[in-house]
């Protein structure tokens, strides 16, 4: 190595450290993004896939299930079980009992897809936590949307349409 | 019984005594919040909070942790040297605590000030290394003993470049005694050592050194590596070494080692804050000395900035450079340090003799 090549190595490698030590002590004086997790939780992201849940329609308060068993069938792993009753004066069925087995469910998606009415979603559930396997090869997705319902409230009714649509007014 | 607590030598027993506990105290303390600090200071260089659980802030985490570290066990593992085993990690911690007798730390705030304090400190200081190699070396551990055998040629390596610099700030300041070396920085900060070794404002010519930053410089990364801090932390490689010398410890005699190290960190700080930065000089031209006991007290405030400022120097270096593999540990020792250290010891000999002559 010559000289010159030696001098311009340790200015050279000098100099890199302070670089380095110039980009540390940037991330040092930025915003932490550290959450701390029991007592905050992160939003779950709109595409997230936990387990399956039954959809609360918003204006009638109950499943939009029609208990039609498609998805039963498009399930790979089998994990699905509908059963569903005609209610007196009903023109459809509505589900009765719907059980996932979590433990074989791939969250594929299939059902989801297979289903026409958009009655089932995927939940944002992520911390799942049983203490026996009977939590998870037999969930109770109906009882899941009775405990769903008891925060619903019927949506106000919507406002009268005013008879005449008022005038934009001159600039 | 008022005129023999007046007496001369009970004053000079009750000021030991008194230095002996507060340097205890200080040390305890420091190595406690340093380490606090230090998990802080890396929390905060990855964006992270750092230790947030113990007390507001984290606050009470080093006492959590020093309770642990008391509550438990002192093992000494068959096959292990015992008294060398047990007596290494004192042997780590009472030099510092040595050091930290005459280190003047305000214009009156010393433990006793010796006219061969640079001395002392330095002397002090090489045996800490003596520690760690015993320690390593009674443990009956492959692992410690490598560590022992790296710390011995890591020490070697960077004690020659650290006292080529010491001698030249001996030269520049021609006394060995801490507090006069501050009291000759007096006046603001372009009369500290850094400085005025380039141009000395006060007398109107050429400093005593004309690469003073550079001395700086070498001292500094020198005593990282004297304190076996990262990147030159080959010692305690956990990496490669799982704990280095101190694989073997557990408990108290495991935070003593700890303790010690840290004592070292303060130690090395201090002395580059009273060789180059004028000690408890202020930055701007005003004598906080002549405030009596408030300026005392302004002083040891600004020494301990200063030395704090250096400390988070240290923290901040640890946690930016990856560590260095043993062979570019001692290049940049043999090869760059001890040459440059020898070149600035030559020039700073060389401008004094000039200078005399004329």
């Amino acid at each position: 190595m010559s000289t010159k090549s030696a001098f311009k190595d340790v200015f050279g490698g000098f100099k890199s450290l302070l670089i380095g030590l110039r980009i540390t002590l940037d991330q040092f004086f930025r915003r932490k993004i550290t959450v701390h997790y029991p007592r905050e939780t992160l939003k779950m992201p709109e595409r997230f896939r936990g387990h399956i849940e039954l959809v609360l329609d918003p204006v009638t308060g109950k499943s939009r299930c029609t208990a039609c068993s498609l998805c039963e069938r498009a399930c790979p792993s089998s994990c699905i079980l509908v059963e569903g009753a005609k209610l007196e004066g009903a023109k459809t069925k509505s589900v009765t009992d719907y059980k996932l087995n979590f433990t074989t469910c791939s969250l594929c998606g299939s059902c989801i897809e297979a289903c026409p009415f958009d009655a089932i979603q995927f939940s944002k559930v992520y911390n799942v936590v049983g203490t026996s396997r009977a939590d998870f090869d037999h969930m109770d997705l109906v009882k899941q949307l009775e405990e769903k319902r008891r925060g619903w409230t019927p949506p106000p009714p919507a406002p009268a349409a005013p008879a005449t649509p008022e005038e934009p007014k001159a600039p | 019984m008022i005129d023999f607590l007046k007496s001369e030598p009970v004053l000079i027993v009750l000021r030991l005594i008194v230095y002996l506990v507060a340097i205890i105290a200080f040390v305890g303390l420091n190595a406690a919040y340093l380490v606090l600090a230090e998990r802080k200071g890396a929390g905060w260089f990855q964006r992270r909070p750092g230790p947030v659980e113990v007390g507001p802030w984290g606050l009470l985490q080093p006492i959590a942790d020093g309770l642990k570290l008391i509550a438990k066990q002192t093992i000494v593992p068959p096959g292990t040297d015992g008294l060398l085993f047990r007596i290494a990690p004192a042997l780590m911690l009472v030099p510092a605590l040595m050091c930290l007798v005459t280190i003047p730390y305000g214009d009156v705030v010393f433990g006793r000030n010796i006219n061969v304090g640079l001395l002392m400190v330095f002397s002090f200081g090489s045996i800490g290394v003596f520690a760690i190699m015993l320690g390593g070396w009674a443990s009956r551990n492959k692992y410690a003993v490598i560590s022992a055998a790296r710390i011995v040629s890591q020490n070697v390596a960077y004690e020659i470049p650290m006292l080529l610099v010491v001698v030249t700030m001996m030269m520049v300041t021609g006394t060995l005694d801490l507090q006069q070396i501050v009291g000759q920085q007096a006046g603001g900060f372009w009369n500290w050592n850094i400085i005025r070794g380039i141009w000395d404002f006060g007398a109107g010519h050429l400093g005593s050194n004309l690469l003073m930053p550079v001395t700086f410089l070498i001292f500094f990364i020198c005593m990282l590596a004297e304190t076996n801090r990262a990147p030159f932390d080959m010692a305690e490689a956990e990496s490669e070494l799982v704990a280095g010398a101190f694989t073997e410890y557990a408990g108290f005699s495991w935070g003593l080692f700890f303790m010690g190290e840290y004592a070292n960190i303060v130690v090395g700080c201090s002395m580059a804050t009273v060789l180059f930065l004028g000690g408890w000089q202020s930055p701007i031209g005003v004598v906080p000395v002549s405030w009596g006991v408030l300026g005392s007290l302004v002083g040891v405030c600004l020494f301990l900035a200063k030395m704090y400022a250096l400390i988070f120097t240290v923290i901040w270096i640890r946690w930016t450079f990856p560590r260095t593999q043993f062979y570019g540990l001692l290049n940049l020792s043999w090869k760059l340090l001890i040459p440059t250290s020898l070149v600035t010891l030559l020039l700073t000999g060389a401008l004094i003799t000039l200078r005399a002559v004329r």
